[in-house]
């Protein structure tokens, strides 16, 4: 039953000559008189109606009916539209507990455990212009981003935008993660954004494996509660010291975790250094994070390059960082996933010599031979292993 | 307005009016179906025994000027965009009129711009009856809101030359403004402080009006070096101390979009053109200023110089991308229209490979033929296409005027044409049902490119042939159509647009393609 005493004005979203597809909503809720809906819009000409018929539909599902609702919309797509309402009735203390649904998009295939991520985009969760045009620029997977990108008086409103993208935005081949927040806020997210099945989740400031387990649990939680079967990767975020001497103990908490990654902003922060391009102080932290991935059969993804403008810069982290052993990194621009999947990608020579010495090695089992070799070398069992993952790589990216 | 408005259907649907200020006009009859006669209108004979011998044309100011040229009531005063948004002439002239207590002029300026916006308290007072040129911000809103005594007339710059050259418009008194000049007329644009490159747009105006003064702020003594206007057709020369902003007149670099959405899309025209085959040896292309354009060409010259191909002649609006290819060896030529950066005026003042054209040279479409048509691809813009590839440039999709229409109709002439759009603004899909506005036939415009993929038109089957087998994502247009009306939730509103015509949209040969419509 709702109570007038905790029923308040509210608003919700962002409006005005530089905001873009995004709108702002504010609420007053009133004892009676019905609804009152006022609407300024950018594309009333085109949509007037049918935002102010969306507008009565959620306000319907919520079981709102007395209140006064003004919009100044900027052009948002109708997803957000729904989100912003929500968040604007849920704040204001109004709503029966009900979601506002967008019209689904059908989902992506599930991911695999193993499936290329190389690159993958951070989208700050409040900014909706990003997401509709995210996935044509075709990285490995999106982020829609809970955490640092958000402020933390905007936590609900990312959250229900977040869980309206992950069921009405198309976002191709990608796939879709979640950044959620730091335990326990995270918790809250969890259960927001599950239901909409995106195929993983980062959990950032991770340094015990018992925070990975939590999240294990709620997210098996969810999944039997709204009868999901697909896989719903983890892949933990080290930022610390302790996170990162905790490493391996991490990469093991569940079986759903499918890389370990690190935050290298927070790293240095945490080690009291000044973050380089070189990133020597970072070198031990994440060699050591390759480590303790390898040894438990799982990813290594690097953090991400700052500097949006230096592409060559950024060409030589991805260089370096994939010779360290990783096999990927975070990507802040659209204009970042071409050069990282470069400098992610074999060279052809590394190619032409791994398709030799796997030849070489299906020779030597079809006749029999215990020794592998390749002219005059022998070739030791580990080079042949390290050839087969390569070979198998190149073909995933159409190469072999 | 007294005129009786009389409207027709013209061969592309449009209701047209069949009188526009007063004179009758030729609905559209499709492409290539007008055949004009006749001869050409020219200016009335002149002795040089009118004219000093000395060579010496200069009178003290504009007002003198414009008296001693026999200005009166009713007259056609021409203008022109080469200063673009910089221009401080045009106003000067018409400002110069006012005073001399003349009432009911038409402008007839090859473009106006939104510092020119002044002109609505000229027509306000009944100096300026009303503007036949593009219009948009401030002017274009008081001739969308019916506020103008005359009808809009929109024409490309091949359109506005064929207007003047066919007598359809018979300029009075052209004011040129010049960049340098001597006393005895001859003007050019690619030096002085105000330099801006070529002066194409007021050649028809120099050598078919009545009267010619040309202004400058960079007088030299005969000979003016090079001269793009030729004396011997100006009657009066002015000295001021400024014809323009300089700020306004080039930019002084321009810049790359860095939308990741937009250069996708000027990747594809690019990769588009490497596929089909269009980018070999000798070809030719046209890409303009803006965001997408840029993109573009700065894509196909990595692609040219890793295939070692090479252009015979590119087609600009030059840039400082343009510069670049002609000093890399890429191109043999610029064929100039208008010079949009620094880099661009630089180079046309001192490259000789670098050549200023006209809209006769160019765009012309009632001459023995133009550049246009022999350009083997063109990358251009639009507000609107429609799923049979007209498209819209003139309107907002609400009918409000937005911008001329420039070049961009001559330019559907190319071999390949490609409209380079995003396939949404906001929530306003620019893939539609209908255009609002017609300015170009679906017929002339083969590919549009969209961040969504890229449609090619049914019409065009070599082009859909010569991609086959591409990596790029070819679509039908009505596929993009589709998803982005899902993505915008559902099929936009049309515009309600009122019944009474406020401007009128002339195809390249002077019939009429559509109108544009009273929005209050």
């Amino acid at each position: 039953m709702s109570s007038l005493l905790h029923e308040r004005p509210a608003e919700a979203g962002h409006y005005g000559k530089d905001i873009r597809s995004d709108l702002h909503v504010a609420i007053e809720p009133r004892p009676s008189g019905g609804l009152e809906i006022g609407l300024e819009s950018r594309v009333g000409l085109y949509y007037g109606d049918s935002i102010l018929g969306q507008t009565r539909n959620v306000l319907e599902i919520l079981g709102v009916k007395h209140a006064k609702i003004s919009i100044h919309d900027e052009g948002a797509l109708p997803f957000v539209i729904s989100a912003r309402i929500e968040t604007a009735i849920r704040r204001a203390g109004l709503g029966n507990g009900q979601k506002a649904l967008p019209e689904p998009f059908p989902l992506p295939a599930p991911s695999a455990r193993d499936r290329l991520r190389r690159s993958r985009l951070y989208l700050p969760g409040t900014e909706p212009k990003y997401f509709i045009n995210a996935g044509l620029h075709e990285p490995d997977a999106i982020i829609l981003d809970l955490e640092d990108s958000v402020h933390h008086a905007e936590k609900d409103a990312a959250r229900i935008l977040v869980r309206n993208t992950l069921r009405a935005v198309d976002f191709g081949a990608c796939e879709r993660m979640v950044r959620i927040n730091q335990l326990p806020l995270g918790l809250q997210d969890l259960g927001e954004v599950i239901p909409e099945v995106p195929d993983l989740i980062l959990i950032p400031k991770v340094e015990k494996p018992e925070q990975v387990a939590e999240v294990d649990r709620r997210i098996t939680e969810l999944k039997v509660a709204h009868k999901l079967d697909r896989p719903i990767w983890i892949m933990p975020i080290l930022e610390s010291a302790l996170g990162i001497e905790n490493a391996f103990a991490i990469a093991l908490a569940s079986s759903n975790v499918c890389a370990l990654t690190i935050g290298i902003e927070d790293y240095t922060a945490d080690l009291g250094v000044v973050k380089t391009t070189e990133g020597r102080e970072s070198a031990y932290a994440r060699t050591r994070i390759v480590n303790a991935a390898k040894a438990a059969g799982l990813q290594a993804i690097d953090s991400v390059f700052g500097d949006v403008a230096d592409l060559d810069g950024l060409r030589r982290w991805g260089e370096s960082s994939r010779a360290l052993g990783f096999e990927g990194m975070g990507c802040i621009h659209p204009l970042q996933i071409r050069v990282i999947h470069e400098a992610f990608a074999p060279s052809q020579t590394e190619i032409d010599k791994a398709l030799k010495i796997v030849a070489a090695f299906e020779d030597a089992q079809q006749k029999g031979l215990g020794v592998v070799s390749l002219g005059s070398k022998m070739i030791d069992p580990p080079v042949v292993e390290r050839a087969r993952k390569l070979v198998a790589r190149a073909k995933q990216l159409g190469r072999a | 307005m007294t005129e009786k408005l009389e409207l027709a259907q013209n061969a592309a649907g449009r209701m047209v009016p069949t009188i526009v200020n007063g004179k009758p006009q030729v609905p559209y009859l499709g492409v290539g179906q007008y055949h004009p006669h006749g001869q050409k209108a020219a200016p009335p004979v002149r002795s040089s025994n009118e004219y000093p011998e000395n060579g010496d044309k200069r009178v003290p100011d504009l007002e003198t000027a414009l008296r001693n040229c026999g200005l009166r009531d009713g007259m056609v005063i021409s203008n022109h965009h080469h200063l673009r948004d910089g221009d401080r002439v045009a106003l000067m002239a018409l400002e110069a009129a006012a005073k001399l207590g003349v009432k009911d002029l038409l402008w007839f300026p090859s473009a106006s711009f939104p510092s020119q916006k002044d002109a609505i308290e000229l027509m306000q007072s009944g100096v300026i009856h009303h503007i036949e040129g593009s219009m948009n911000g401030p002017l274009g809103d008081y001739c969308t809101q019916g506020k103008m005594r005359g009808l809009g007339v929109l024409r490309s710059h091949g359109g506005r030359w064929q207007a003047i050259q066919d007598g359809e418009v018979h300029i009075d008194i052209a004011v040129i403004a010049a960049p340098t000049a001597d006393p005895f007329g001859n003007a050019d644009g690619s030096h002085g402080k105000s330099a801006c490159g070529s002066l194409g747009f007021a050649l028809a105006d120099s050598t078919y009006a009545d009267h010619v003064i040309v202004v400058t702020d960079n007088l030299v003594p005969f000979p003016c070096i090079p001269w793009q206007i030729q004396g011997n057709n100006v009657d009066y020369v002015v000295e001021v101390n400024s014809i323009g902003d300089p700020a306004k007149i080039v930019s002084g670099t321009t810049q790359i979009t860095r939308s990741p959405d937009r250069l996708r899309i000027a990747q594809f025209v690019a990769q588009f053109l490497r596929d089909a085959g269009i980018m070999r040896d000798g070809f030719s292309f046209q890409a303009g200023a803006g965001g997408i354009a840029l993109a573009f060409v700065d894509y196909l010259r990595r692609m040219m110089k890793e295939d070692g191909v090479k252009a015979r002649f590119v087609r600009g609006g030059s840039t400082k991308f343009l510069v670049e290819l002609l000093q890399d060896g890429l191109t043999d030529y610029i064929l100039d229209g208008q010079t949009f950066d620094l880099d661009g005026v630089k180079s046309i003042a001192s490259d000789p490979r670098h050549v200023a054209t006209s809209p006769f040279t160019s765009y012309n479409y009632h001459g023995k033929g133009n550049f246009a048509s022999m350009v083997d691809a063109v990358v251009l813009g639009a507000t609107e296409v429609d799923v049979n590839f007209n498209a819209n440039v003139v309107t907002h999709s609400d009918g409000r005027l937005l911008h001329g229409i420039g070049g961009w109709q001559n330019c559907l002439a190319a071999g390949c044409t490609i409209l380079a759009l995003p396939s949404f603004r906001d929530r306003i899909p620019v893939i539609v049902d209908q255009v609002t506005t017609l300015t170009g036939p679906g017929e002339l415009i083969d590919v549009v490119a969209t961040e969504r993929g890229i449609a090619i038109n049914p019409r065009r089957q070599d082009l859909l042939d010569a991609v086959n087998g591409s990596k790029l994502p070819i679509r039908p247009i009505e596929d993009i159509n589709a998803e982005v009306e899902r993505i915008c939730g559902g099929k936009p509103a049309r515009p309600k647009l009122g019944n009474r015509p406020v401007a009128i949209v002339k195809w390249v040969d002077g019939t009429v393609l559509d109108a544009v419509w009273q929005v209050t």
